[in-house]
Formats: structure tokens, C-alpha cells, sequence
């Protein structure tokens, strides 16, 4: 049984109700919602003439089906533009916060929750979209909802859930030099399986963890779904609210001070009991890449294609075989080196301002090769802005790059934007599975910097060698 | 939401893990269909070739699979995104019942939000019954008992959660029953908001 541990202290805290014995009424303290599910919800509660009970805890954005076209313009979606409208005459008439083009503050939920302050430590935050573990980086209580889920928040500012078993992940150990968040992350899938934390509320911890900066933390959360938990959390800290301080929707002034002292309380205690705790060793790693058609088919940059022959369980090993054929990859075969057509740097995974750096820091004074088609899809319209007054767009765009506007874009392929049948993509998204990218696509996941060292290269390329290149 | 009530089917074999809700409903038709219009598109990339046609070795497009109510998967069914259009799609397609050894966690909620039953079996119970059910015996799920009954075979019994079986059973809603503890909602908020006053900054009274 659980006792002291930081998701048990935030579940606590917010229990409006308990409907029987191991599930309660959650207060949702934010909604996020976006258009590709929200507008058929609010549509929903409006037919059953039920109001929204907390429109200013409900904020909303455009991010699943808007064109990132350069220079998009209204109506610019090859289909799904009555979702974009539908939802800004909603939220319009219900009084519910829009972050929008107009405003200059528009982007994917996961990245602008955290940008405008929204995701604070101790909080609920539910969201139609399953990535939004990323805001436990906060040593938030976050997951993703279905619309059905959606449809009660909107009516009742609370959620009924299940209380899940609590996982600690330890993560042993110093990266090496080329490796980030997303392939710390990758790797432990890698090692862990996509059904190893199934069902858990995880807390991620470890020096590594504690280590990283508030951008490698909701990159490290993000993928905890890709692990199969229910939410991904890391211990707020000094890190977290130096992040926090002055962003638009954060306590201000005495408030934040009077927030930390009771965010301080948050982090579980040292004699916390979690009902189950596991450790990677992540020592020396470095970038790591999948192969298959499953988060859990990672392996170094620098490795081969492993064997099903080599598999004992046999349906791993059929997966791995119908993995291989799909990606049309061999036993054996060099990850690195292998063609590719795609290069995609963006997503609520890997689509913030360090992450553009990281990518840009591998490009600059370099083409990518001939035959790729890369582009650059910045998380939020202020990471953009910012990214362009640092001058990487030019870095970007001088290297053949396309800069384009904020969105999910080629991570789901909800706007159309999409990889073509069996064209082979270096992701720095967070699915790999079977047509995710577009029907027939082929993707590898890897770190902003390998698929920056993949695009120059025309190959999957590890960013150090990119040195190496003529 | 509708009862579930007795449900008698051939059960398709879904052989695979970590079937994913892309695999279920693509992106694209989420964008352009409604509920109600998303059974054609059930599995459309196992069940089409590229260019349009029924490819005959899935198992939804043999008979007398495609009567199937009842799916039998194997681990972490409907893992990845939170899309409910993946249980609308089996909804639509008919399906009443999943059978899997574990399922995604968002998935398995939407389930029991559209009167759809998820069934957890260990391995060694789904290896049991994939023989009867590829073989195109029916089976009967019943939710009151808990059992699931071979045709000419045996009777398994399964355990579910006694709170969303009265739910499913009942065709309860939800938000109802939420909104019959309003008070105690108001009431958390007075409370939560003294101690936490920075959450409400922008909350509705």
C-alpha cells in the first residue's frame, strides 16, 4: 500500500467525493482542451443543456488540426477548419481563455500549459490527449482523458478515477555527453517494455531526473504514457520554480512565495512506501533510436537491428518480426547509415526552445542532404518568436530546413501534414506505430540532435559524427 | 450509456500486443466522421490493401467474424492516444466486449464510458479460449454473472470491479451521479480554495 508519496499527498488533496472504496471525485484544478476533441464535447454537454461549471479553470488551444503551413491563413486546413472555428465561437461565447493565433501565444497544449505558467506543482490537470503526463514535470497530477471523461470535467470540474498503484522509476547514473532527456527516456522504455508501468502512477527520480532542466523534465514525462502510465511525475524543486516565476499565469509576488513554502510539502518523504519501484542504470548512454513500430524498439544510434531468432518470448518475437517487415529492416542491419526521405523537429515531446537549440547547434553552417525534406515545427507561437530572436530560423532556413508555424503536425498527422507511404522519417515525436505519421509511413524516434546529424546526413547519423561530414 | 446485457458471438482474434487506437480509428477520420458513421473504418489498415480492397486475411473480413460482438486481444489493448473514436469505432462496428490480457488505461475508461465491456484474462485464459473462438464457436459474456461461456465448452469466470459493473449493468451516467454530490464539489472548493488561492486566480465563482 502507498503511503507518502507525492502522487498520495496531490491525490488526497483533492478529493471532492469518494464515490466507493478505491474511487474518488478529483477536483480538476486545469482543463486544457484543444480543438481535435473538445468542440464535439462541449456540443455534448450543450445537447444535454448542462452549463460549464468552471470556465476560467478550462483554457483552450488550437493545435491537433491547424495548417502549420508558412504564413498559414485562416480556413488554411486541407479539412477539419469548422473544428477551428467551432471551437473559437465556443470558447468565445463561454467565456472560456483561447490561446490563439491572434495573440501571439497559440501552440501545442503540453507546451503552452507549461510556457504560460499553467501547470503548477500540486495541481490536476486533465486534458483529450494522452501526452498530457508532460505536465508532471511539475510534480503535477496529469493524464490524459477521453471525450466522454471531457463532457463530466466540462460539467462538473471534477473527474472520477480509480486510484492507481504508485511506481517509482530510478534513473542510476550520468548520461554521456550526446545523449538528452528523449533518449534517457527512450532508453528506458527500451529496457522497461510499453506495458512495464501499465496502469501506475510513476514518479521518475534519480540524480539524472533531479539533474535535468524543466524542458529535459516534460520531455522525460511526456513519454512516460509510451510506458503504458496512467500519469509521469518528477519532484518540484528550485529548478522548477525559478521556471515558473513571472510566467503570465503563475502566482505573483507574495502568492508565489506562499505557493512554494506549500509546494515544498509536495515531494514524497524519505520513508514513502510505493507499491512497486524499479531503476534503470543510464550510465555512459548515448543517442538512442528506435528501429520498429513501438517506443520499446529503441536501441543505440550506433547498434544493429537486433534478431527475433534471439527472442524467447514468442509473441515479442512475432511483433519484432512484423515490426522489421513493416520498417523494412533486416536482422543484423546498421541502424546508422540507413536512408532516410523525412526529418521532422517539433511535437510536445521535443518541440521547445531547447530543443531547437540543440537541433540548430548540429546544423549551423550545414545543408541538408538533397534527397531529405526537413522541417522544423516549433512547439508555440513564443517558442518561435523567441527561436527567431535568437536568429535560429535562419540557421533553419540557410540549411534548407522549413520553418514552420506551431502545431502537432507531422507527430499525428491531424492537419494533414503527413509522411508519404513508405517514406522513411527521423521523429522526434513520440509514436512510432504503424501508419502514426500517415498510412505506410516509416518513423524513428530520436533526439532533436540526431534527427538534425540525420537530415545533413540523408542517413540516421549520430550528432557527434556529424563533425565528420565534408 | 446502454446496459450491457448477455452478449452471444463468434469472437474475432485480435493475435497481436500492443494493438494501438491509431490501429483502431486513424487520425484522418477523426477530423471528418461523426459517431455513429466510424464502423467501416475499424482497423482500416489491417482491413483495406492500399488501394481500397477487403484484404481477407484479417480476421474481421472472414466469416463469420464480421458478426463478431466479442474481441479476444492480447496485452496492452488500445495502448497510445486518448482518441475515444477508437471505442466508437468497435462500438459502431458492433462490438460489445474486449477480451485482453491488459489493456491502455485511457482506453479501458472509455470503454466503460460507452457500455463497452473490458475484459482482463491472464495469458494462459485468452490461450484457452483463442482455440474455440478461431475455430468460429460463439461465446456468451455475461456481465450479471461474470462468466464467459463457451459454445459446447466451458464456462469461465472473470472478475470486474463491483462499481462500473453496477454502471454497466445499469446503463448508469456518469455525470448524473456526479452532479448529485454538488454540495460536496462546492463545498471541496471553499475549502481548497482558502489553502490554495493561487489555483482559483482565474476560477469561476
Amino acid at each position: 500500500m502507498s503511503t507518502g508519496t507525492m502522487f498520495d499527498k496531490i491525490w488526497d488533496a483533492h478529493v471532492a467525493a469518494q464515490v466507493s472504496a478505491d474511487i474518488a471525485l478529483l477536483h480538476v484544478d486545469r482543463h486544457l482542451v484543444h480543438e481535435l476533441t473538445t468542440v464535439e464535447a462541449i456540443r455534448v454537454l450543450e445537447r444535454r443543456d448542462l452549463p460549464v461549471r468552471d470556465p476560467g479553470l478550462t483554457f483552450a488551444t488550437l493545435d491537433h488540426v491547424i495548417s502549420t503551413q508558412p504564413g498559414r491563413s485562416p480556413d488554411g486546413e486541407p479539412w477539419a477548419s469548422d473544428m477551428i472555428d467551432g471551437l473559437r465561437e465556443q470558447t468565445t461565447r463561454l467565456g472560456i481563455d483561447r490561446f490563439d493565433t491572434h495573440d501571439g501565444r497559440q501552440g501545442i497544449v503540453h507546451v503552452i500549459g507549461p510556457e504560460q505558467g499553467l501547470s503548477l506543482p500540486g495541481t490536476t490537470i486533465v486534458c483529450g490527449d494522452s501526452h498530457t503526463c508532460t505536465h508532471g514535470a511539475f510534480g503535477a497530477l496529469a493524464w490524459g482523458i477521453g471525450s466522454s471523461e471531457q463532457v463530466h470535467v466540462l460539467a462538473t470540474q471534477t473527474i472520477r478515477q480509480r486510484r492507481p498503484p504508485t511506481l517509482r522509476i530510478t534513473l542510476n547514473g550520468t548520461p554521456g555527453p550526446h545523449a538528452c532527456a528523449k533518449d534517457v527516456i527512450l532508453h528506458v522504455i527500451g529496457k522497461l517494455g510499453v506495458s512495464a508501468a501499465s496502469g501506475y502512477a510513476v514518479e521518475f527520480a534519480g540524480d539524472c531526473v533531479s539533474g535535468f532542466d524543466m524542458e529535459s523534465r516534460m520531455t522525460l514525462c511526456n513519454l512516460a504514457i509510451e510506458l503504458g502510465a496512467r500519469v509521469g511525475m518528477v519532484a518540484p524543486d528550485d529548478i522548477t520554480y525559478a521556471y515558473l516565476r513571472g510566467r503570465p499565469y503563475a502566482p505573483k509576488g507574495a502568492d508565489f512565495d506562499m505557493a512554494v513554502s506549500h509546494w515544498s510539502l509536495l515531494p514524497s518523504a524519505p520513508d514513502a512506501q510505493f507499491d512497486r519501484e524499479l531503476s534503470v542504470d543510464v550510465s555512459g548512454i548515448g543517442p538512442v533510436v528506435t528501429w520498429g513500430t513501438s517506443p520499446e524498439h529503441a536501441i543505440a544510434c550506433e547498434g544493429v537491428v537486433p534478431d527475433p531468432a534471439a527472442e524467447s518470448d514468442l509473441s515479442v518475437r512475432q511483433g519484432m518480426v512484423a515490426a522489421q517487415t513493416y520498417m523494412r529492416l533486416t536482422p543484423g542491419q546498421a541502424l546508422a547509415g540507413t536512408p532516410i526521405d523525412r526529418v521532422f523537429i517539433g511535437s510536445c515531446a521535443n518541440g521547445r526552445l531547447s530543443d531547437l537549440r540543440a537541433a540548430a547547434a548540429v546544423i549551423q553552417g550545414r545543408r541538408v542532404a538533397d534527397h531529405v525534406r526537413a522541417w522544423v515545427v516549433p512547439g508555440s507561437m513564443p517558442v518561435k518568436k523567441q527561436a527567431e530572436q535568437e536568429g535560429l530560423d535562419r540557421i533553419f532556413i540557410a540549411a534548407g530546413f522549413d520553418w514552420r508555424e506551431p502545431g502537432c503536425s507531422m507527430c499525428v498527422g491531424a492537419n494533414g501534414d503527413m509522411v508519404a507511404p513508405g517514406e522513411r522519417c527521423v521523429s522526434t515525436s513520440n509514436r512510432n506505430f504503424v501508419g502514426r505519421q500517415g498510412p505506410g509511413a516509416l518513423t524513428h524516434l530520436a533526439s532533436p540532435a540526431t534527427a538534425a546529424a540525420s537530415a545533413i546526413a540523408g542517413h540516421i547519423h549520430h550528432p557527434a559524427a556529424v563533425l565528420e561530414l565534408a | 450509456m446502454k446496459r450491457f446485457t448477455p452478449c452471444s458471438s463468434p469472437v474475432a482474434v485480435i493475435d497481436r500486443d500492443n494493438v494501438d487506437t491509431d490501429m483502431i480509428v486513424r487520425i484522418e477520420r477523426m477530423t471528418t466522421l461523426k459517431r455513429g458513421q466510424f464502423g467501416p473504418w475499424a482497423f482500416e489498415m489491417l482491413r483495406y490493401r492500399a488501394d481500397g480492397s477487403e484484404d481477407e486475411t484479417f480476421v474481421l473480413n472472414r466469416e463469420p467474424f464480421r458478426q463478431a460482438r466479442i474481441l479476444l486481444g492480447r496485452s496492452n489493448f488500445g495502448c497510445g492516444s486518448s482518441r475515444e473514436m477508437a471505442v466508437w469505432a468497435l462500438d459502431d462496428f458492433g462490438i460489445r466486449c474486449v477480451i485482453a490480457e491488459s489493456f491502455g488505461d485511457i482506453f479501458y475508461n472509455n470503454c466503460l464510458q460507452n457500455g463497452v465491456l473490458p475484459i482482463r484474462l491472464s495469458a494462459a485464459r485468452i490461450a484457452e479460449l483463442a482455440v474455440p473462438a478461431a475455430a468460429g464457436q460463439t461465446m456468451t459474456v455475461d456481465l450479471e454473472q461474470r462468466t464467459i461461456t463457451v459454445q459446447d465448452g466451458p464456462t469461465l469466470s472473470f472478475e470486474f470491479a463491483e462499481h462500473p459493473r453496477q454502471a454497466l449493468l445499469q446503463g448508469l451516467d456518469e455525470i448524473d451521479q456526479s452532479l448529485l454530490l454538488r454540495e460536496d464539489i462546492e463545498a471541496f472548493r471553499l475549502r481548497d480554495r482558502a489553502s490554495r488561492p493561487w489555483v482559483y486566480a482565474t476560477a469561476t465563482p
